[in-house]
């Protein structure tokens, strides 16, 4: 099983993961504000997810820590 | 768990300035694992740019020196050639490098200076406001270029890597983009490429990468990154335009 944590405070919800993700299990959360303001990236069904990195290679903020 | 993938240690521990989307993050990463995995970074200098990787001295964890507009491969030079046991890079943009810094550029690919350039091509000038830029399309609009750049006036954009290629001096230019996984991971490739024909003391190594703007094209991160794909690939496509090495080894 594959775990993906995110820097949620530092993301600017760009977006970029989202459309990454193989598996389509991320997502903006637009019902949260994080301290810089933006509606971050979330993770939505962690046992789907199979630690293939895309999110954190497309990510320009660096904010994606992927663990296997 | 094994960690797969995580922040690099060359780069800093900090909030990056730059607007949601923008790939310079990316390439500062790439950059960094580059360092990283080549065990140099104790020894790097980088060489920041004027634009919006001015600030790139913030975010890397080796040496960094800020330049004059343009000037980074005539600073890079200077400190090569005083430190030659240093690896130095520069990272600019296409304002600064295709731009102001076009005589510097030529010329120390010219002499074959033993440096590192990576070149940020996004087709626009970033941090001014989103003026036209020496690499912006024909039709692109900007805020000078209202009704699209109109080439009869502003004159054609110039391709920096098919120039270079076709003087003697240069070892390794090549482009690459980031606008998708594969992309992105063959970028890593030709940055890391560029390092180690700096340490093999091979000479002037130049990578373009095909960036985005999406602020100042107006469009969403994602839409930015199909703009790549479909409008600038085709006018700047990627490719390997000169490596001296493979071509002897060829023969």
């Amino acid at each position: 099983m594959a775990k993906v944590t995110f820097q949620t405070d530092l993301c600017k919800g760009c977006g970029l993961c989202v459309n990454a993700c193989p598996k389509g299990i991320l997502a903006i959360d637009t019902d949260k504000i994080n301290k810089k303001g933006y509606s971050p990236a979330v993770m939505t069904d962690q046992d789907k997810c199979i630690g293939c990195a895309f999110c954190a290679t497309m990510c320009p903020d660096c904010i994606i820590t992927v663990e296997k | 768990m094994a960690v797969v993938f995580q922040k690099p240690k060359s780069l800093a521990d900090v909030p990056l300035h730059y607007c949601p989307g923008c790939p310079h993050g990316i390439i500062h990463r790439l950059v960094a694992e580059a360092l990283d995995e080549l065990g140099i970074e104790g020894k790097a200098i980088g060489v920041a740019p004027v634009g919006c990787a001015v600030m790139a001295y913030d975010y890397f964890t080796c040496d960094m020196i800020e330049a004059p507009h343009g000037r980074a491969p005539a600073v890079a030079t200077g400190i090569k050639r005083c430190r030659p046991e240093n690896i130095v890079f520069t990272y600019q943009g296409d304002g600064d490098l295709a731009s102001i810094g076009m005589a510097e550029t030529v010329h120390s690919a010219a002499r074959n200076e033993n440096i590192t350039v990576i070149f940020v091509n996004n087709a626009i000038y970033g941090m001014t406001g989103g003026q036209m830029a020496p690499t912006s399309l024909p039709g692109q609009v900007t805020q000078t270029s209202p009704y699209g750049r109109d080439v009869n006036h502003c004159g054609w954009p110039i391709r920096v890597c098919e120039m270079l290629a076709t003087l003697e001096g240069p070892e390794y230019v090549t482009r690459v983009a980031v606008n998708n996984v594969k992309n992105v991971k063959n970028a890593k490739k030709a940055i890391k490429k560029a390092f180690q024909n700096q340490i093999e003391g091979k000479g002037f190594s130049l990578v373009e990468v095909v960036s985005a703007c999406p602020t100042n094209w107006g469009m969403t991160p994602q839409k930015a990154l199909e703009w790549v794909e479909s409008d600038m690939l085709p006018y700047y496509p990627i490719g390997v335009y000169k490596d001296r090495s493979a071509a002897k080894e060829e023969k």
